[in-house]
């Protein structure tokens, strides 16, 4: 088996920027591993528009917005393997893969780009009461059923969790000639953006009923009825306040967990709040070499972002490797924190050293606030403080650190991102 | 078609007896009513092989379960499944409840339990370190084992089905008369069968099949049990089967690795009356979180991957009866094969096959088969070994399910053998593609691919688990015409 500088395990939207980045920032020898029949990662069955406006301001549907990487991936004639599995990433960098033409084998990267992408939380985790019959789908899947395969689950549908591929199939469902009778969320507050809850719900007449969940699935074979109930704000069902829906089709849209295993075996050190790896500003996680980004990384609202990060993650590691592969050096490093109402950040530090000019720090909010600011102290000054209207759960914020800023500070130690009132 | 035996129901107690009637020269039938054989009591349990302390000193449930236990390792040699004796703890975590231990200690021995041992609260802490604080002592039942039940029960049939046992699935027994002729006429959705014995392994049904022949009527109640599987990176909290001291309810909420490195806590008991009622509820489930961390500390039930219930064929006299029924002779009950029913099934085949060889007069066949190979596995196979599989059938390279790493190959190989998978829960059964931390989300339209390609099933008629569980409901309007 040929050898190859930097192993991308991916080829989705972040593997694809990944590999084209570092293909120009100067590497010849890259690999992409992809585990599906094509390219493109879960774009291909996002056959809605909306991808792409910050990145090349227009609206294209995911698989054009796939297909712009993917063809500069081919024109610059980055190497792929496809129907590929990665079995394993030794703390080496080794990479253990499997396909069925070239059998098992095993490549000695000296960077490796973690771009696994995520996926979607199953029933079984949600430990939704109940029969246990056929008819209950994860959004993701259903949409890959209807959009790839070309086939209906059902037609009469109830959707719990109102993440954006639950909103978006709540829409698709609707074209398709289902009816989608409610979504239900148990959060006061939707996991997905607004503008999807506008053009998939809002638009459509069907309701979204916050702080509600399912309570029962009935059916042996297959779905039948699904009741639904308020909760408290403990979270727990409202005795009395159940509502039943008949249905044949109950779609779950309640989260997205990076794909972390690999990383795991690995060695790489997780962060509990995103469950994916702690990177530093060159998105490199514990293991010098291994970088990890997009969806892998933290889940992201706008694959735009996917893109941009993933770019910076190819960059970093051709400049490793260029670098002549060495630990980054332990001085200089800044913590960066997240508290009050800010639940984590990606980066979790900077080496002051590595940092570009401008650096974009990435993080959620855990609440619904309005009218607040996004302030940032470096040590325990304040030093940023942005009114924003809003800020939900379900939107990705960032900031935007200047290195010539933080050269003002030559003692700083910890930079921390919070919600504040005033 | 005139059967010698017609074993109704096709679990782990009637593909147990089907097996070892197939060693004899003689024509059985099982009749299923769902599509695949373990599709009830057996599919859904502790997965547990007991070691015997639990059942009433000299009981049938008691002799059959030590008699299972024993039998265990070489059956699970022979038939190609994973079996490890893991050792049982039984916690107490009450000063006053001492006594209760030495008494399982003692009945344990009455009923001929080897190596069993009461172990102070240090021993034990030190083999189990996440124990309860509160642990005052804990028997120890070294024989005591964890087994794939889908595994044990789909392997006991394949083997009788390779040895001339006819499977019916889909086939319902809706009526028994005896016949004019001296046979048991069975009537069902597919038509008449006819036999001169039957066999009645109809899990919690058991009471409805013996009710149709016999006027001293019996009640299997069922009783449900709610568990929860947890993802295979805690699977190491506990090494041992973890019991809580015995209630009248049963065995209690244990916690135990599975065979597969999953962590499984349950069950819950409670008595229902709908024969179908497996579903769960939240209060079991609060109930069986509640109870688990009584005696393992930091359980980490937040890792849950899936919940799920089963119905144990409890009869009110928590005994097994098995024997031919007094006013319906050539008829033989298999009632009330409730916990340790999944360790007893190797014994209880053993039984029924001595009786009926005995009652029928049978002769051994000259050229039975006693052994029979499980689906190759991938797992844990070194580099060299994959790619001389690979080689020889490249459907190993392709994996399928990404959680469990379950490749086309081992698809292929459940789908094209004897009783082999024909339903997405048939192939979970079969290789656990869909049985990891995902719940099947990737690989379903897989499998269904697969389904549809090698069975020529069209993809609106592919089931989750057979009957009215369609997975896909039509094309979408999109269909191109010729597509």
């Amino acid at each position: 088996m040929k050898t190859y500088d930097i192993v991308i395990v991916g080829g989705g939207p972040a593997g694809l920027a990944a590999a084209v980045a570092a293909k120009e920032a100067g590497n010849d020898s890259i690999l992409i591993l992809e585990r599906d029949h094509e390219l493109g990662g879960i774009l291909n069955q996002c056959i809605h528009n909306g991808f792409g406006l910050h990145t090349f301001k227009e609206e294209l549907t995911g698989p054009e917005y796939a297909y712009r990487f993917i063809k500069q991936v081919l024109d610059l004639g980055i190497e792929y393997k496809l129907n590929t599995m990665v079995m394993d990433i030794a703390p080496d960098k080794t990479v253990t893969a499997m396909n069925r033409e070239d059998g098992m084998f095993q490549i000695p990267a000296k960077a490796v780009i973690l771009a696994m992408g995520c996926r979607e939380r199953p029933r079984g985790a949600l430990n939704i009461p109940g029969y246990r019959p056929a008819g209950i789908f994860s959004a993701g899947t259903a949409q890959r059923l209807v959009n790839i395969e070309g086939y209906m689950p059902g037609r009469e549908v109830v959707i719990l969790g109102s993440g954006d591929i639950g909103l978006i199939m709540a829409r698709r469902m609707t074209f398709e000639g289902a009816k989608v009778k409610v979504v239900a969320e148990l959060m006061p507050y939707s996991g997905g953006l607004k503008r999807n809850i506008v053009q998939c719900l809002d638009d459509y007449g069907i309701p979204l009923k916050l702080s509600h969940t399912v309570v029962d699935i009935e059916g042996k074979d297959h779905v039948t009825a699904v009741t639904i109930a308020e909760v408290g704000p403990d979270r727990k069902p409202i005795p009395g306040t159940e509502e039943r829906y008949t249905c044949d089709t109950l779609l779950l849209s309640c989260g997205l967990i990076p794909e972390n295993e690999l990383s795991r075996s690995a060695g790489v050190t997780m962060n509990p709040v995103t469950s994916g790896p702690v990177v530093n500003e060159s998105l490199e996680t514990n293991i010098p070499g291994v970088f990890a980004c997009g969806n892998v990384l933290h889940v992201h609202d706008l694959v735009d972002y996917v893109s941009e990060e993933a770019k910076r993650a190819g960059q970093n590691a051709v400049k490793y490797i260029a670098d002549g592969c060495k630990e980054a050096e332990g001085a200089n490093v800044i913590e960066l924190c997240a508290t009050d109402g800010a639940r984590y950040t990606v980066p979790s530090t900077i080496n002051k050293d590595r940092m570009d000019d401008l650096l974009t720090v990435r993080f959620r909010v855990g609440d619904v606030y309005k009218n607040s600011f996004v302030s940032v102290y470096f040590d325990d000054e304040r030093v940023m403080h942005n009114e924003k209207r809003i800020l939900a759960p379900g939107e990705m914020e960032q900031i935007i650190l200047q290195k010539k800023k933080l050269d003002e500070y030559p003692n700083l130690k910890k930079i921390t991102v919070k919600i504040e009132k005033e | 078609m005139l059967y010698d035996v017609i074993v109704i129901g096709a679990g782990v107690t009637g593909s147990a007896v089907a097996r070892e009637l197939s060693r004899y020269e003689t024509n059985v039938c099982v009749l299923e009513k769902c599509e695949d054989v373990c599709e009830g009591t057996s599919k859904a349990n502790s997965a547990i092989v007991h070691a015997g302390f639990d059942a009433a000193e000299g009981s049938l449930m008691a002799k059959l379960n030590v008699r299972g236990n024993e039998m265990m390792g070489d059956l699970a040699k022979d038939l190609d499944i994973p079996f490890k004796r893991n050792g049982a703890m039984v916690v107490c975590i009450h000063k006053e409840a001492l006594d209760g231990l030495k008494d399982l200690y003692n009945r344990g021995i009455a009923n001929g339990v080897k190596e069993l041992k009461i172990l102070n609260r240090d021993e034990a802490l030190e083999m189990e370190p996440n124990l309860s604080e509160n642990v005052e002592g804990a028997l120890w039942a070294p024989t005591s084992g964890i087994i794939c039940p889908f595994e044990l029960n789909i392997a006991m049939a394949e083997n009788a089905n390779m040895n001339g046992v006819d499977f019916r699935f889909n086939t319902e027994v809706e009526d028994i008369k005896k016949g004019e002729d001296g046979n048991w006429h069975l009537r069902t959705n597919n038509g008449e069968y006819v036999a001169r014995y039957v066999v009645n392994a109809a899990g919690v049904y058991a009471d409805t099949i013996h009710n149709m022949v016999s006027a001293d009527k019996i009640h299997i109640t069922p009783r449900r049990g709610d568990y929860c599987l947890l993802d295979k990176t805690v699977g190491g909290h506990v090494k041992h089967t973890i019991f809580p001291q015995p209630t009248n309810l049963g065995k209690g909420v244990l916690v135990s690795p599975t065979i597969h490195g999953n962590l499984i806590v349950g069950p819950t008991a409670v008595d229902i009356e709908n024969k179908e009622g497996n579903n769960t509820t939240a209060a079991g489930i609060d109930d069986l979180i509640a109870k688990a961390g009584d005696h393992v500390r930091n359980l980490p039930i937040r890792n849950v991957i899936t919940s799920f219930a089963g119905l144990r064929a409890h009869e009110s006299h928590h005994e097994f009866i098995i024997k031919e029924v007094e006013d319906a002779p050539h008829f033989i009950d298999c009632a009330g094969i409730e916990s340790p029913g999944l360790t007893s099934s190797p014994a209880i085949g053993e039984m029924v096959g001595g009786m009926m060889k005995d009652m029928m007069g049978l002769k051994e066949k000259a050229n039975w088969i006693s052994t029979r190979k499980g689906v190759k596995k991938t797992e844990g196979l070194s580099v060299e070994e994959r790619n001389a599989l690979i080689k020889e059938n490249p459907a190993y390279g392709t994996i399928i399910c990404r959680c469990e790493s379950i490749t086309e190959g081992e698809i292929l190989d459940a789908i094209h053998r004897p009783l082999g998978a024909r339903s997405l829960d048939g192939v979970k059964r079969r290789t656990r593609a869909g049985m990891g931390r995902c719940q099947a989300g990737f690989c379903s339209p897989r499998t269904m691919e697969i389904l549809h390609r090698e069975l020529g099933i069209p993809y609106e008629k592919i089931t989750k688990s057979g009957g009215k569980s369609n997975i896909v409901l039509e094309r979408t309007k999109g269909e191109v015409s010729g597509s």
